[in-house]
């Protein structure tokens, strides 16, 4: 546990002190003697983690907090250093970042735009934070991400899987290593038809808000391309916790594949459900009935249970993986917390790292000059292979794992395979791509 | 003064006074203290506190005086947020011709929506309004994204029309070129003060919004709906149609929230739907009884307590903790922090459900209730105190069973 | 025709949780004339016993595998579960498969006593105080409640299965001389709407044939009259809190297998069913369970394709429109009592 005040009463213990007292009241919109928003003059730097403390993804929260923390401790030093060994780009050397030791702050988003703008904003007026982290759904993260960018600050998304958040509703200031819903479906439908037939008939089931159409768009779009139907695209409402009268009328529809474009407690939910009402025995077309999940957690999966069994997915990054990157964040993650991470706690991690290492190799905490530093970085090491951060809309492109609920898990974390590893050409889109259009990074704003 | 009798002047400058010297209050200790984490005179916070604080005074309104138990008042906030969005999409970052579409659309909103349900009374029109709220939300959340912008909020973009933008004219929101985020630092010895024109914006409204509230209270028209609450049918008996009265109070307290809604987006220019969820029209309700309903000061401070502990309590983590209590030895250190874990950072929901507990069963007046103990204390003559309000006080309702 | 006798299905399974959960508030919210904000907590509470059952009865101790290894690379400890080395794995595992109907015996003495210790601790001292403070007092406890099951169980859902035997479908439509396939309705459903009817029987035939009851009902009635009569009312009313709060918690725990378990699962039913009993009418049961049973019927014809096409988003506010047309044009609801609840 790293013990230490915050940055503003070190900044003013040290600097402040000696000079206060008669000190002259100064204005500033925004700021003023500094060039950019909460420029750090003190010995400290202070990053703002803001996830779901409350509400239904207070457990992903959780985890993304204890990458955040791993992630902090590894940055001024601690530990065993995890993915900065082996990261490909060299500037973290233990000594916090550009020398100023690592401190944070932590706040609630609630799962709600309101409340995780709020918890940003105090984040950024009150603790002086210079880039704010986090999220673990994407209404939250893009509201937070529009935030940072007319605050003038660094917006480095959590766990966010909307197109949109990289797409219409991209931002300058806001960058995203999660993977999204078109790669879901690039990297999941030439898997489904190899499995499944090219010639299936598929019945969508969505959550009705804006990160299940995009996801449902996207999947859609993936599977028709490669000969499959979709017989019809059903939208079931957000405070759904009983699915039976969407699911009952499935099996008498024609289609022979059920596409669950749920998350979180809608997706264990509707999973349950569906298992429940016998699909998975049934046959249609003279074929078995399949149930897909595009966008698996695997936080969520344990509370479907043994449902998840043979039931394929994708996912951004998973305990499993053996490369060096991988094994060094489990190996530390294991150790410090005695379970394996998340994706979450994987993506936020790497996005700290990244961050960190970008005002590093830009010598400046100017936003304008880290947005600079992470266009087109290309990296390795962070457990995805090589990585792109694409300049045109601040979206990682990686390598996509298509997983599958395992038969025989052997512990409690062992709920899912992968399957397949997609290459990352085959998830690639051009930055104009009509689900991705709309949007414009606009200029870089430093706050100042 | 104004209207007032010379107590209730006192008693509106105190007010006043309080209000203008919010960012120096809430900032008790220095910035280098271990204990500036209990600060809250921040921007973001303070803005919250005086449009919470106008929310609940509006809600009071009706609920304080007539009894009327609305379940669904999040949704004119929503809509007064929607409106000033939409104005600033359309038109610019004024903030002026939103706040007053705002205070419109959500009057108007209130006026089909109290129509409709102030033909019952008791738990069937809290149900009613319930049930209108709960729409509003769940299709602001889902079909009605083309005009909400659903789960991420109704924002502006850059290709936006805002046909009065003057070429680079301000892209934050501003009050006639004086934009809401601009602020005043002063650096007092250890300490850090904020002035923020968003805030001062805020609490000049709230002053306002305070002062037509007290002369409702005071005047026939409040004394009309007090009566209504008292008893609703005797009232009917001497031939007299409360229906008018209680709905002319519906309608006022949801512009009252449209306005807050509309200051928020001011402040803050992103509209999101959960603003209009139960869960937020509950929020207000416990602010109200909280704080003491039907009393003047009572619901504001119960806003300005429920906000408190949701934005400072929720970032007290593990780390924080461990500052605290440094100076102990390890063991004890690991143990306090251990006691006091749960009820901080990801408990902040705990602390808050036990203090609305204990407020209600040692305070029964709610937390004006604190007030005037204290002045009692204080002055043996127990005189009437000014800010407990006591003529509005609650009065036990009859209850059913018995 | 067939699509329709199929959401009757499903909407009759939804209306015996909806009746089953508003029957509970309504004997507190109803006749009590409390307003228990906390009603949803207790249903999660039930939820949350089959959980803790379940992990008493999985309540494991370890021994290392040296074959093979943990994610770490270190020997791996495999854990076994005392009820598999006491009964053996057949009958031991069996035991923990049936962990959710087994309980329901666990969660009525709990049940009761939690609703025993709200009412004597709590809820007795707020009879007389207005129903704001009634409000806030329950709203308080529910944060508490979930926050304490929070702190132990996580925030995630929980899988609470039913038992092998009960897990896949009946098809229903090839007894009703349909195509295969057509209507399929799972065997725990039957069995909880099954469930459903023999407590809401339970409890119909208590409050009418036991003497018991009948001092109740007379209370609900007038309750000054009964007290000057000589009868101890108050610990009758302690009794129906107690009633109340295990109806909760069996409703609770037999929707786990078809919603795994989540803390915030009663704030999530707690609008919900204080629609239903207003829908139903104050200070009516039947009002309550026939409420319960019209939305949910009505809530699943909302959720169908063709319905849909029409009207979009129906499904998302049925139940609130319904509401409001019930309520405007029946006063009191479908069957409420004149006065309750009303000033």
């Amino acid at each position: 546990m790293v013990k230490s005040l915050k940055t503003r009463r070190d900044v003013l213990k040290s600097g402040a002190l000696a000079g206060a007292g008669l000190a002259t009241p100064v204005i500033f919109t925004g700021s003023s003697a500094s060039a950019f928003t909460n420029e750090p003059t003190g010995a400290t730097v202070t990053l703002g983690f803001n996830v779901p403390q409350t509400g239904p993804y207070a457990d992903e929260g959780a985890d993304e907090l204890r990458a955040y923390e791993l992630a902090v401790e590894h940055l001024n030093g601690g530990g065993d250093g995890g993915m900065i060994s082996t990261f490909s780009s060299k500037t973290l050397d233990g000594t916090g970042i550009l020398g100023k030791k690592v401190e944070y702050v932590t706040g609630d988003t609630q799962t709600k735009t309101d409340a995780a703008r709020a918890s940003a904003r105090s984040m950024i007026e009150k603790d002086g934070a210079i880039m704010i982290t986090g999220g673990s759904s994407s209404g939250p993260a893009i509201a937070v991400q529009a935030l940072c960018q007319e605050a003038g600050v660094i917006f480095m998304a959590g766990l966010t899987h909307s197109n949109d958040t990289t797409g219409k509703d991209k931002k300058a200031n806001g960058f995203r290593h999660f993977f999204n819903g078109y790669m879901s479906g690039a990297a999941l439908a030439p898997v489904l038809a190899a499995r499944y037939g090219a010639d299936r008939v598929a019945y969508h089931l969505t959550a009705d808000y804006t990160w299940g159409w995009t996801q449902e768009e996207s999947i859609a779009a993936a599977t028709e391309a490669l000969g499959w139907s979709t017989i019809d695209k059903v939208r079931t409402p957000l405070a759904s916790t009983d699915f039976s009268s969407y699911i009952a009328p499935v099996l008498n529809s024609g289609a022979d594949v059920l596409i669950l474009n749920h998350y979180g407690g809608n997706m264990v939910n509707s999973l349950t459900n569906a298992v429940e009402f016998g699909l998975r025995e049934k046959e249609v077309n003279g074929r078995a009935f399949e149930i897909v999940v595009p966008l698996y957690s695997r936080l969520m999966a344990a509370g479907a249970g043994e449902n998840v069994k043979g039931i394929l997915g994708s996912t951004n990054w998973h305990w499993s993986l053996q490369d060096q990157g991988s094994k060094a964040f489990v190996q530390s993650f294991g150790t410090k917390y005695g379970f394996p991470p998340s994706q979450a706690a994987h993506t936020v991690y790497c996005q700290t790292l990244l961050y960190a290492d970008a005002v590093n190799r830009a010598g400046s905490f100017n936003p304008c000059a880290v947005v600079e530093a992470l266009e087109g970085f290309e990296f390795d090491g962070l457990g995805n292979g090589p990585t792109l951060y694409r300049a045109e809309d601040h979206q990682c492109f990686k390598d996509v794992l298509v997983v599958q609920g395992k038969e025989n898990p052997e512990n409690a974390f062992d709920l899912l395979e992968v399957v397949e590893i997609t290459p990352v050409e085959q998830v690639t889109y051009d930055p104009e791509h009509p689900m991705f259009a709309g949007g414009a990074l606009g200029e870089c704003n430093p706050g100042a | 003064m104004a209207g007032l009798d010379a107590r209730d002047t006192r008693f509106l400058l105190i007010v006043v006074a309080l209000t203008l010297f919010t960012p120096i209050l809430l900032q008790p200790f220095p910035e280098s203290s271990s204990l500036a984490q209990f600060n809250a005179g921040y921007p973001d916070l303070m803005q919250r506190f005086a449009i919470f604080g106008i929310f609940a005074i509006g809600f009071n309104i009706l609920f304080g005086l007539t009894g009327y138990l609305s379940f669904g008042h999040a949704a004119f906030l929503g809509v007064g947020s929607y409106a000033t969005v939409w104005m600033f999409k359309l038109l610019s970052y004024n903030v002026l011709p939103g706040l007053i579409l705002a205070v419109i659309t959500s009057g108007l909103f209130a006026l089909l929506i109290g129509y409709i349900s102030l033909r019952r009374s008791g738990i069937y029109f809290s149900i009613l309004t319930l049930a209108f709220a709960q729409m509003s939300f769940n299709l602001a959340y889902s079909v009605l994204t083309p005009i909400t912008n659903g789960e991420t909020g109704l924002q502006v973009y850059t290709d936006d029309p805002q046909y009065l933008l003057a070429e680079g004219g301000l892209t934050t929101t501003h009050i006639f070129g004086l934009a809401m985020n601009k602020s005043l630092v002063a650096p007092v010895g250890g300490w850090e003060f904020t002035f923020n024109v968003g805030y001062y914006f805020c609490a000049v409204i709230a002053i306002a919004a305070f002062y037509l509230s007290l002369r409702i209270f005071r005047s026939p028209f409040g004394m009309m709906l007090r009566a209504v609450k008292s008893n609703q049918q005797r009232m009917s008996y001497t031939g007299l149609n409360t229906r008018p009265y209680t709905l002319a109070a519906f309608v006022i307290s949801g512009m009252y929230a449209g306005l807050a809604g509309g200051l928020m987006a001011s402040m803050d220019p992103l509209a999101g739907a959960e603003r209009m969820q139960w869960t937020a029209s509950g929020e207000v309700v416990l602010m109200t009884i909280l704080g003491g309903a039907g009393t003047l000061m009572g619901p504001v401070l119960g806003a300005g307590f429920i906000k408190y502990f949701e934005n400072i309590f929720s970032k007290i983590n593990d780390n924080v903790l461990h500052g605290w209590f440094a100076f102990l030895p390890d063991g004890l250190e690991d143990l306090l922090v251990t006691i006091v874990h749960p009820f901080v950072g990801k408990g902040w929901h705990l602390t808050l459900g036990l203090l609305f507990m204990l407020v209600v069963i040692f305070l029964p007046g709610g937390l004006v209730e604190v007030g005037q103990r204290l002045r009692r204390l204080f002055t043996r003559r127990g005189g009437t105190p000014d800010a407990a309000d006591p003529r509005h006080a609650p009065k036990s309702a009859p209850h059913v069973a018995e | 025709m067939d699509a329709i006798l199929l959401q009757i299905l499903n909407g009759l399974d939804k209306g015996s949780a909806y009746a089953l959960i508003a029957l509970g508030l309504t004997l507190i919210f109803g006749t009590l004339g409390v307003v228990n904000f906390a009603h949803g907590a207790l249903f999660m509470l039930g939820a949350f016993c089959a959980v803790t059952l379940q992990r008493i009865l999985t309540f494991s101790f370890e021994t290392v595998d040296d074959s093979r290894t943990d994610f770490l690379g270190n020997p791996l400890k495999v854990e076994t579960p005392y009820v598999e080395a006491w009964f053996g794995p057949q009958t031991g595992g069996a035991i923990i498969d049936w962990s959710v109907p087994l309980a329901i015996l666990f969660a009525i003495p709990v049940m009761i006593s939690i609703g025993f210790a709200m009412e004597r601790g709590l809820i007795r001292h707020f009879y007389k105080r207005p129903h704001a403070d009634q409000i806030l007092v329950t709203f308080g406890l529910a944060i508490v409640l979930q926050e304490i099951v929070k702190y132990f169980f996580g925030a995630n859902p929980i899988p609470t299965p039913a038992p092998e035997s009960f897990r896949g479908a009946l098809d229903f439509g090839i007894l009703l001389g349909f195509d295969p396939n057509v209507i399929i309705y799972p065997y725990w459903r039957l069995v909880y709407f099954l469930f459903a009817m023999t407590i809401i029987g339970g409890v119909f035939a208590f409050l009418r044939y036991t003497t018991f009851g009948m001092v109740v009902r007379a209370g609900m009635a007038d309750r000054e009259t009964v007290g000057l009569l000589g009868i101890d009312i108050d610990r009758r009313f302690t009794v129906m809190f107690g009633i109340a709060a295990a109806v909760a918690g069996l409703a609770g725990v037999m929707y786990t297998p078809i919603n795994a378990p989540n803390y915030h699962m009663g704030m999530d039913f707690l609008v919900l069913s204080f629609v239903v009993v207003v829908v139903g009418g104050m200070g009516s049961l039947p009002g309550a369970v026939l409420a319960g049973f019209l939305l949910g019927i009505l809530e699943s014809f909302a959720s169908m394709n063709e319905v849909k096409a029409i009207l979009p988003g129906i499904d998302q506010i049925i139940i609130y429109l319904v509401a409001i047309i019930i309520l405007l044009t029946r006063p009191r609801g479908l069957m409420g009592r004149r006065g309750v609840m009303e000033e």
